[in-house]
């Protein structure tokens, strides 16, 4: 139960440091980003999720009830037991940044730069934080919600073979 | 001409004997990032069988090619290397763009898929169809023969002619000046640059 996580959580880091929420067998904490690296270290170390599944950005622009804009989702294993966990927690602008945990488990490492290549999200601590999929030459992050569908004319950015030249 | 010639001889072009040996060897290089691949593969194989109009020698080096099928959509990252591998083809070469997404970007409206290849290559036959049946790969090389009939010189001087860019009008003409951004750094040599301003 996420319950007894968030409490255990509460003991080490103080009230309110996670807040519980499940829905049907989906068990989610909410940890503010000041305390995500404490948390996620205490998970892994004491509570045995030795697995991290997913790094997973949403962009909350837009959204009516958002308070914040940026969420990140860590998706956490007990490979033992198998249970699951959705640690979450939200940053904003201008510098979004979050912990890396890449000294927790090693597969962060590129979980982290995609979340930077498409988010623009910054890993404090990453050993290698460049963009993973998209060229380095690329200027914006295109999962944010105010980036234009079509981009920003970076695919017109490429000289023209004619076929006398070539 | 008033000169007598065996019944075994004959007098033709040289431009017309050249055209008509390579239209019947075109071996493609088969440039195939997607779906409009596995057709172009079906188009080689027995039941359609390309080898029919002399396209049967699939090379996967350009070195060895005469005409290049972009088969598929072109991601963003991937065009300096189908510049890469046109520029390294021998003359005389010719493209062919396979399928609605090489040809005009298809569904794959998005910032990182190119909106089709004639805006960084010469293409010389347009295939339509998502993906193109076996059928229409091999009307397209029997158009492509065509046009070698029609317009090929021994010493390509019909490509030495096509000195002006062959795409589509203005290449940043569908986007408002306003999202228009300009990339810094080179993608055509791949040269990196870091630590770059973001534009958000």
């Amino acid at each position: 139960m996420s319950i007894e996580h968030a409490t255990a959580i509460d003991a080490k880091f103080g009230a309110g440091s996670a807040l519980p929420m499940e829905f049907r067998d989906n068990k989610r904490l909410t940890v503010p980003v000041e305390k995500i690296y404490g948390v996620l270290a205490f998970l892994q170390l004491q509570r045995g999720f030795d697995m991290l599944c997913d790094l997973a950005g949403i962009d909350y622009l837009g959204y009516a009830d958002a308070t914040d804009r940026y969420g990140i989702v860590y998706s956490l294993t007990n490979t033992t037991t198998g249970e699951r966990l959705f640690v979450k927690t939200f940053v904003n602008d201008p510098d979004p940044e979050v912990p890396s945990v890449v000294d927790l488990w090693e597969g962060a490492n590129w979980m982290e730069r995609e979340l930077y290549d498409m988010f623009g999200v910054k890993f404090q601590g990453h050993p290698d934080l460049r963009r993973i999929l998209l060229p380095d030459e690329f200027t914006s992050h295109p999962l944010r919600k105010d980036y234009p569908m079509r981009g920003y004319g970076e695919r017109h950015n490429f000289p023209t073979v004619t076929r006398a030249e070539s | 001409m008033a000169l007598k010639l065996d019944d075994n001889i004959f007098v033709s072009k040289l431009d017309f004997l050249a055209n008509w040996v390579r239209k019947n060897s075109l071996w493609p290089m088969p440039f195939a990032t997607a779906c409009c691949g596995i057709e172009l593969m079906a188009s080689a194989s027995s039941r359609y069988d390309l080898a029919r109009f002399g396209s049967e020698a699939m090379r996967f080096t350009p070195r060895q090619c005469d005409v290049m099928i972009v088969a598929g959509r072109v991601a963003m990252k991937m065009v300096p290397v189908m510049q890469r591998i046109w520029l390294q083809m021998p003359e005389p070469k010719w493209c062919i763009s396979m399928g609605a997404c090489a040809s005009t970007g298809g569904v794959f409206d998005t910032y990182s898929v190119v909106q089709g290849i004639d805006r960084f290559i010469p293409v010389d036959v347009y295939v339509p169809g998502c993906p193109p049946r076996p059928e229409q790969v091999i009307r397209a090389v029997l158009d492509l023969q065509e046009k070698i009939m029609k317009g090929g010189t021994i010493d390509g001087r019909e490509f030495a002619k096509r000195t002006a860019y062959e795409g589509p009008g203005d290449r940043l003409g569908e986007l408002d000046p306003s999202e228009v951004v300009i990339a810094p750094g080179n993608f055509a040599t791949g040269k990196r640059l870091r630590g770059l301003p973001l534009v958000n």
